[in-house]
């Protein structure tokens, strides 16, 4: 089935979004896995120029903010402790550390690929306290949810989530009310729709008349995504539609929303960039607060800041592209990365870096036709 | 029966150092040179040439991991940089860095993996060297290889010699060494058949040079990939490269392990394949015999050298669009050779 002609597909939905796109188009990706996938299969070196594609706040690791970075690497100092979470946040930097240079001091941090697989952790080591660093979207919320039922049928005492979790849709919201930005349409994440559906999108195309697709991340996917927004344009409409139909169903997976609900509480939270957003944060509900390690052990740290010169924060709001920041490949590269957009796999300016240099690839254009 | 394990004074040079020497490497590593016992293993070579010299440590951890386990890992990385450089192994020597307490039997299969892998490559280890260090100075073993080999008249292979024109070919599908070790470390929970490829090359490099004996440049993908050696290549040489993505073989479990991890297939490092850049004439012949030796079944070339963006590597992505390939920066995980 995969063996259909992809690039001939591609030209057929390409030729259709040049003819449907009548005026210059701004378009937000919202999430760090299209905007990579935009780069990794080359669908910015093919869209018409009138397309413009934009990067939105959607890597979670991106938007945590540093204090919260901090208070985790104390956390991973604290006596008897192991320090669970994913991969990608190691290497954040935080004011004066990294959890990949705690790791190196001997810290006792561990990478998971689930966060049961952090309720492993605190079965298998009863001596010791395991404390989940949780950052993510709705994407991941469930199964953080799940790990928290998971521990307290298994009566684990010694399990802990120090909770960074997002929500997407209202971060959406403050970026629209903020009108620092034209947006034309949004290319919404279909993997946090898979859980959340399509309605928490509705008052994009409701309140401010933009149109949304919630989009799957093959290359076709994207490209068919991008051709419904332009046809809303052209045709003056604005509504939320699913292009990721095998997966995405408007009401969501109830089940993931339902464990959801009776784990977490939203309340308001602060993302890099985009400031306290209300009811965007996703934390352990009151009756919870045992296994939550912001109660359990209390922190005072000072508001650090964002690092010197670093620009992330109008990356993440799509107010300017990476090579408009001064240490972009400079002072701030994948290897010593200053700004979390950097460090990221999912980070816009990680992204730019290993695939971009975009002007690059418009520049060689010409070159495939030549390869046998 | 209790486990034998390495003590510290099978390190010290004496009589244990002996023993050891004598009921677990000899036994393995046989041969006339070894046999000797002296202190540098002296030989000559009847074939003519100039003289290749490599040399490469081996960390990896776990020691064992599917297809294959440190020894054999230590044996097939220098045979492969040798081959590399289209030289003929003529001796390889081997140093063991053993952590206090190492299990004897575990040795043993360590042992045994190099000496089937040394035939495999029809070389011979001619030296080594046994240290013992004490508990937590190590992590079980580490082991050093360095080869000797012969690099045949008429034979100039860098990779400073890729021309404009010139195809790139890939022996085989990418990716599978870094997936195996990665899932044999089991810090993720990921399971899969992956089968790491380490391989000696030097057979297929010998292969190749009897039927292209003017091939311009050879390298085998370990740490940073196909990318990254491409990238190499190209900067080396001072030329363009554009590959295309349709053409290089990745298995879907590596390509399932690399949407579960964010990777790149293109960035991981491969043990038992090579990337050669062959003249234009020569390309479809050269593949053709690479396809009948087994580690060279699946080869293909997968794009060419142009001499427009010198420096910059090309991927043709399936949809028809590009995206640059740069050298692996900032993911890398350690510890996997």
């Amino acid at each position: 089935m995969k063996k259909l002609d992809e690039a001939g597909e591609a030209r057929s939905r390409l030729e259709k979004i040049a003819l449907l796109s009548d005026r210059p188009l701004r378009l937000m990706e919202v999430c760090g896995t299209h905007t990579i996938a935009i780069f990794r299969t080359g669908i910015k070196s093919l869209l018409p120029a009138k397309i413009e594609l934009i990067s939105g706040p959607g890597c979670p690791v991106c938007i945590t903010p540093q204090k919260e970075i901090d208070r985790a690497i104390v956390y991973s100092r604290m006596e008897n402790t192991i320090l669970a979470t994913f991969g990608d946040l190691l290497r954040v930097p935080g004011s004066d550390s990294s959890l990949y240079e705690e790791k190196s001091e001997g810290g006792d941090i561990r990478v998971v690929l689930s966060p049961l697989d952090a309720v492993r952790l605190a079965q298998d080591n009863p001596g010791k306290r395991v404390i989940f660093f949780a950052v993510g979207f709705e994407t991941t919320s469930p199964a953080t949810a799940f790990a928290v039922r998971e521990a307290g049928r298994l009566e684990l005492k010694n399990f802990f989530i120090y909770s960074s979790q997002r929500l997407v849709p209202p971060a959406i919201r403050a970026l629209l009310s903020g009108k620092k930005t034209r947006i034309d349409g949004f290319i919404l994440p279909g993997h946090v729709s898979v859980i959340i559906g399509s309605h928490p999108y509705e008052f994009i195309a409701r309140e401010y008349g933009i149109p949304g697709v919630i989009t799957g991340f093959d290359p076709l996917d994207i490209l068919e995504g991008i051709e419904m927004l332009a046809r809303q344009v052209r045709e003056k409409r604005a509504a939320i539609e699913i292009q990721y139909r095998r997966v995405v169903k408007p009401e969501g997976n109830v089940l993931a929303l339902k464990v959801m609900e009776e784990m977490f509480r939203p309340a308001p939270a602060l993302w890099r960039g985009l400031g306290e957003i209300p009811d965007s944060g996703l934390f352990l509900r009151e009756e919870l607060s045992g296994r939550d390690a912001a109660r359990v052990f209390p922190l005072e740290l000072p508001d650090p800041g964002e690092p010197p010169g670093c620009r992330c924060g109008e990356v993440l709001q799509g107010l300017i592209r990476p090579p408009e920041c001064a240490l972009f490949s400079r002072a701030c590269t994948p290897d010593l990365p200053v700004g979390p957009c950097m460090v990221s796999s999912e980070g816009t300016c990680a992204a730019y870096y290993k695939y971009g240099r975009e002007l690059m690839a418009k520049q060689v254009k010409g070159q495939s036709s030549k390869v046998k | 029966m209790k486990t034998k394990k390495i003590l510290l004074a099978h390190g010290a040079g004496g009589k244990l150092s002996h023993d050891l020497v004598h009921r677990l490497f000899l036994p393995y590593f046989d041969n006339d040179l070894l046999r000797q016992m002296d202190d540098s293993a002296v030989f000559s070579s009847e074939k003519a040439g100039r003289l290749a010299f490599t040399t490469d440590s081996f960390v990896v951890k776990p020691l064992f991991f599917p297809g294959g386990d440190i020894g054999r890992l230590a044996i097939c990385g220098t045979v492969n940089d040798l081959a590399m450089a289209g030289a003929k192994p003529l001796g390889l020597s081997a140093a063991f860095i053993i952590e206090e307490g190492f299990p004897e039997e575990t040795l043993e299969k360590i042992l045994q993996s190099m000496q089937e892998a040394a035939r495999e490559a029809q070389v011979k280890i001619v030296t080594g060297d046994t240290k013992v260090v004490e508990k937590g100075a190590a992590e079980g073993l580490f082991i050093t290889t360095a080869g000797v080999g012969i690099v045949p008249e008429g034979v100039e292979i860098q990779s400073r010699k890729a021309r404009p024109g010139d195809r790139i070919i890939l022996s085989g599908f990418i990716g599978e060494h870094e997936v195996a070790v990665l899932i044999a470390r089991g810090e993720f929970s990921i399971k899969g058949e992956v089968k790491s490829d380490c391989a000696p090359l030097n057979g297929l490099v010998e292969m190749m040079l009897e039927t292209v004996p003017e091939l311009h440049s050879l390298r085998d993908p370990t740490r940073g990939g196909m990318a990254t050696v491409l990238w190499e290549i190209a900067n080396a040489s001072g030329v363009g490269m554009v590959a295309r993505e349709e053409l290089i073989p990745v298995k879907s479990e590596v390509r399932g392990v690399c949407e579960l991890l964010g990777f790149d297939p293109y960035f991981l490092a491969n043990e038992g394949k090579l990337i050669a850049i062959c003249p234009e004439g020569a390309a479809d012949r050269l593949v053709l015999r690479m396809r009948s030796h087994p580690l060279g079944k699946d080869a293909v070339i997968i794009g060419q050298v142009s001499g427009e963006n010198p420096g910059r590597v090309l991927l043709q992505t399936r949809i028809g669009g590009h995206r640059i390939l740069e050298p692996l920066s900032g993911e890398q995980f350690p510890r996997i050779c």
